[in-house]
Formats: C-alpha cells, structure tokens, sequence
C-alpha cells in the first residue's frame, strides 16, 4: 500500500479529491471544540486559565508527533529512495514548527497567572524548546542546500540523529532538573480529569490531527507540483 | 580480501598523520580556538563582575558553556578544504570505508584543537575560582565533553556541507545536541565541588561520548556520501 | 589478465533531473573512450558513475576479469584513478608531502613513485607548497598519482585542459603506454584526445523521459 501510493503522481491522484473534505472536517472540528472550550466549566483550581489548556495539550502533542512522523518518512526516504518520503517530510517540519511554538506560547501564557511566571525552566518546556531548535535546524539546512535531493538526504539524516538524540537529550534535561530544581512546580497532571474537561481536549485534539492532516496534504502537493515545474524547466532550457 | 586486511591500518595511519599536521598548522592551528576560548573566560567576569563567590558559583557552567562554543570554531573546516579541492575523491578509491574516513578526521581535528581546549579547562576553572584540586576531574570530564563535542560537531559539519553558510548554520544544527554533555559535564563539576558523589555524572558523559562516537560515524558517512554523489 | 566494464542500460540523475537514460556501454582492456557532449549532459555524473561514488537510478554497472565478476567495493577501491576537475592538493603542503600521503593511501611502492616523479618532471616542484603551483604544474602533479597507484581503469574529466602543448605530448605518452599495457581510459572531453578512441556523445533524453523519471 505504501510503496503503491509511493509514486507522487498516484498520490495526487487518490488524495487531491479527499483534500477539501478533510479540510471541511477540520473546521467542522474545530468550531465545535472551540465552543466546546467556552462552554466547560471553569476548573475549581485554575479557573478561566484552564481553557488555554484545550489548545497547550494538542499542541504539544502535534509537536512530538509531527516530529515523529518527520522521523518514519525521513527514514523511508533515505532506506529506500521514495522521492515522496522526502516530499512528506519536508513538508510536515514547518506545521511541526509551528505546533511547536504554538505549544511554547500557550505554556507560557497558562505559565504566568498559574506560576506567577512567563518562563518556569522545568524538564518538559526546555525540552519542548530544544524541539523547536531541532524543527529551526531541520528547515535552516533545507533551505541552504541547493540540490533538492542532497537536501532532502541531509535533512532525512538530521531528522533521524535528531530523533535518537530526542530521548538522550529529554533524559539530560530532566537529571539537570533535579539536580537544580528547589520548590516543586505546580503540575498540570492531576489524577483525574472531569469528564467535561476530556470532552473539548479529545475534541480538540481531533481537530488539530485534522488541521495537520489537511495542511500536510496541501504542501506534499504543492512539492510535486514545484518539482516537476522545476524538472522541466531546466529540460527546456536544452534545446 | 586477505590484501584489504593489510592495507587499511597504513592507509588510516597516512589519513590521521596528514589530517593531524593540517589541523596544527592550517588556518592558525588550535591558536584561534584557543584565543577564543582564553577571551570568552575573560569577559565572563567582566560581565559579572569580580565577586569571587558569585564567580566560583557559576564557573563550571560557564567555563563549559565556553568550551562547547570553542569546539564550535573547528568544525567549518573540518570536511569543507577536502571537499572543495576533491580530496574525498581520492580517499574513496582507497581501502577506508567513509565512516572511518570521517571519523578519522574528526579524531584528527579532535586531537588538534579539542584536546587543547580540555588541556586549558582546569586552567579556566581555577582562574574562575574553582578549588586547585578539581583540576584532574575537570581535565577528564572535558577530554570526554570534547570529544563528544568534535564527533556531533562532525555530523553538522557534514550535513551543512557545501551550502556556503558554514559556522552559523553548523551552530545552529549541533548546539541543541549539546546539551547533555553540557549538563553531564557541568553537573559533574557542581556534584565534585559540593561533594556529592561523582559518579553518576562521569558515567553518563562517558556514556554520550560513547553514543557519539557509536552514531557519528554512520550519520557523517551517510552525509558525506549523499555530498559527493 | 583483462578487464572489462559494462554499462547495461543505466540511468542518472542530478538532483529531479534525468540527465542520462538508458545507455549501454562495453569497454574492454586498451579501449579508450571519448565522452563528448555539450556542457552539462552529464559527462562528469557519468564518470562518477562508473566511478561507484553513487549507484545509477536504474541499470547496472559491471566489472568482469578472468575470474568473473569483480566485487563492486573492491572494483572502486583497487581498480580505478579518477581525476576530477579539482587537484586534490592542500594549498599548505607541499608537493612531496602530499604525493607521499597519495602513496601511503593508496599502498604503492617507493619503486612507483620515484619512477612517477621522473617521468613526469616533477623534482623541481617537490619542495613547493602547491598554492604556488600553476594550473598545469597543479594538473601534472595529479597525473602522478595515476603512475604512483597502477590501476587499470582511468577516469578523466578534462584531463588535457589546464596543460600546455608540450605537456599535452607527455600527457598522451603516459596514456598510451597505460592502454598498450591493458589498461581501460574513459575521458571526459570537449577536443578528441590526441591518439586513436572510440566516441560516445552524450545527448539530453527528450522530454517524455524526463518527466516519466519524475515519478520514480
């Protein structure tokens, strides 16, 4: 199945007259997790802040995620050579980056009336942060590299040191946390969550899948388009 | 095959003296991480001031923050000379497989430059006001920060190589991965001086110089291959 | 013992581009060969095609001696020269230092690289730092290592270009007792080589081809 839907061409075909649904979905999605949102009820501890909660969670999920799914096509496209891999990959990294700062804003935002401060340099946002240098990093050596398919090679390379590195670089954090942290945190992660708390999260949650979806499709498209533009043009240009 | 067995020592041997020579005398040598590394520990407390309790405090953290800047200046040059005169040509008609050529010029740039650095580290830190007798452990933890330093180093050199954007991007690319040794070494320091057990943090800089040199050559090799193709 | 290489329909990219598509090429022991074609066909990726530094998109390229097939790590790493554009020479070493270093490398014998010195006049250059060489001198000193190391397969890109006409002479000399000895020359080339080759013109596959590349 993956190998079949491998050739770009095929690829647009099976998936260009899905794209606008998945789109409409994700919009159906968020308008009814947005309301959603505001129709919960207040949280007894974090009051009005805990809303910022419904877009911080699915935004540092898509973080890692995307970051994830960078990793596996990098992987298939260096293994294997599938030029839509690297189409896919470089095409998730600045979604990924944007979920990533979206993530690092919103936490900052939550952190300031619940901490008392913009910025708390625990394990879980400095890491988040490392994240986006890594997503900055990825999309800086793309675009320094002329020759797209010793981009896309490099870049893939990058993506998967990166990705070993992630849980050497998480784990380093947190022993640095406890060596420096005195007063504990306040933390987010309570034993239970109400069921009208998990009801806009899930369906928050669902619409960012959807948003990435729908944007991933987008500019996996516009990367053929681009290169098969590019491709012929130089071919003209031989008369 | 018998034939390859006997070749390959000569030719690693021939690569690591020539790599060696080159990375004492081209370019200055060691003199400009060396200079760079002396003048960031200067200002360190010409921007904190000369308060000898606040400077002994962050001395560790800043003196290795220094030296993973320091290992920073190498880098550009490391594969981009080679690359640019066709040199890799050469050395891939030969008996070493990329990986080795790759790691051997890291060992060879490493052995130039970033073990002056961690040769100056007890130096630094004792003139940041560090006790005399954290020297020998501040010399083994930053032979082992350098040398982790060098070989992911290594990795963004490769990677940016070519793109004409040298030091910047290669910065860009390696600082976020160091940041375990930064934190191993630093904590190692900070666990000596307050007495706690060192162990720990020795091991797990041990452990990451390890992972690099287990990870760097795969990844420079597949980069610098993908680079001369 | 003969050698003999086969190009079996192969294909290269640059990049998106197909710049080559379908070739087939045998050469055997003496054969020279001219590749001719307009700048940017793709003579180099060619030559560094045979030259193992990557694998053809499609096709396959083969060695054979009187064993059979040759192993293709072993085909690159103990039977071909390849002299690219550049002189692989470190502008701060001199010119002994870095003949040396190509021997050692290469695992040739003293025997060799005396012998290539002489042949090549290159005595008065050995104590020079080769930023202070010429083009020519610069491209005289690289032939070296083709007498240095003996391998049977020769790929030159534009070997002849930086050379004046007396140096050309001994240039040709050198690689017509390489191909009287059974060696194989695959040369890049704008002016035909000054002795007897075989021409292959390279031409851009045409546009059906390029964009049926596109979906590989």
């Amino acid at each position: 199945m993956i190998t079949w839907l491998a050739n770009p061409e095929r690829f647009t075909r099976v998936f260009a007259p899905i794209r606008p649904y998945i789109g409409g979905l994700a919009a159906v999605l968020f308008a009814w997790g947005l309301y959603l949102c505001f129709a919960s009820p207040e949280d007894y501890q974090q009051g009005d802040t805990v809303r910022i909660m419904y877009l911080h969670v699915p935004a540092a999920w898509m973080a890692m995620m995307v970051y994830l799914i960078m990793g596996i096509a990098s992987f298939f496209g260096l293994i294997f050579r599938h030029a839509l891999a690297d189409a896919a990959a470089k095409a998730a990294a600045p979604i990924g980056a944007v979920f990533t700062a979206l993530a690092l804003i919103t936490g900052s935002l939550w952190g300031k009336p619940m901490w008392g401060t913009w910025w708390e340099w625990d394990g879980r946002m400095t890491s988040v942060l490392v994240l986006f240098l890594f997503y900055i990093g990825y999309i800086a050596l793309h675009a320094s590299i002329d020759d797209e398919v010793r981009a896309a090679k490099s870049t893939a390379i990058l993506a998967l040191v990166g990705l070993v590195n992630l849980p050497v670089i998480k784990f380093s954090v947190d022993w640095w946390n406890t060596l420096h942290q005195g007063a504990s945190v306040v933390r987010m992660d309570g034993p239970t969550i109400a069921p009208e708390m998990l009801w806009p999260l899930l369906v928050m949650t669902a619409a960012f899948h959807a948003l990435f979806v729908w944007l991933w499709l987008v500019r996996i498209d516009a990367e053929i388009i681009t290169r098969r533009y590019r491709t012929l043009r130089a071919r003209l240009s031989f008369q | 095959m018998s034939t390859k067995i006997n070749v390959a020592p000569h030719a690693a041997l021939s690569l690591l003296k020539r790599d060696l020579s080159l990375s004492l005398t081209r370019g200055g040598g060691p003199l400009l991480a060396v200079g760079f590394y002396l003048t960031l520990m200067a200002m360190i407390p010409l921007s904190l001031g000369s308060d000898s309790t606040t400077l002994s405090r962050v001395a560790p953290g800043l003196t290795w923050l220094s030296l993973a800047l320091a290992s920073l200046l190498s880098l550009e040059r490391l594969f981009e000379r080679d690359y640019e005169d066709g040199l890799f040509d050469i050395l891939r008609l030969g008996p070493l497989p990329m990986e080795v050529i790759a790691l051997l010029k890291c060992l060879a740039q490493w052995l130039g430059t970033g073990l002056m650095l961690a040769v100056l580290t007890p130096f630094v830190m004792i003139i940041l006001g560090a006790p005399v007798d954290a020297a020998f452990i501040s010399l083994i933890g930053a032979i082992l920060g350098s040398l982790s330093f060098a070989i992911i180093g290594g990795i963004g050199a490769s990677l940016s190589l070519g793109t004409r954007k040298g030091g910047v991007l290669i910065a860009l690319l390696v600082l976020p991965f160091y940041v375990p040794p930064v934190i191993f070494g630093a904590g190692l320091m900070q666990a000596y001086l307050t007495g706690a057990p060192i162990t720990q943090a020795l091991s797990l800089l041990c452990a990451y110089a390890l992972f690099a040199l287990a990870l760097g050559p795969i990844a420079m090799g597949a980069a610098l291959k993908s680079a001369l193709s | 013992m003969s050698l003999s290489v086969t190009l079996d329909k192969i294909s290269l990219k640059k990049g998106y581009n197909l710049l080559i598509s379908n070739l087939n090429l045998e050469v055997g022991s003496g054969d020279a060969i001219s590749l001719t074609g307009q700048n940017g066909v793709g003579k180099t990726t060619l030559l560094r095609a045979i030259a193992g530094f990557f694998s053809p998109q499609t096709g396959k390229i083969s060695a054979f001696d009187d064993h059979g097939l040759i192993d293709p790590i072993r085909f690159r790493t103990e039977f071909i020269h390849y002299l690219g554009h550049h002189d692989a020479l470190s502008p701060t070493r001199t010119t002994e230092q870095e003949l040396r270093f190509q021997a050692q490398y290469l695992n040739a014998n003293e025997n060799n690289y005396q012998f290539a010195v002489q042949y090549l006049n290159l005595s008065p250059l050995l104590d020079l730092e080769t930023r202070l060489l010429s083009a020519g001198q610069k491209r005289r000193v690289s032939l070296a290592r083709l007498l240095i190391a003996p391998r049977r397969l020769w790929l030159l890109d534009e070997p002849m270009s930086p050379l004046d006409a007396h140096q050309r002479d001994l240039a040709a000399r050198l690689m017509q007792d390489h191909l009287s000895d059974g060696g194989i020359i695959i040369a890049a080339v704008h002016d035909p080589l000054p002795f007897e080759t075989r021409i292959v013109h390279l031409t851009r596959p045409d546009l059906k081809a390029q964009e049926a590349a596109l979906v590989d």
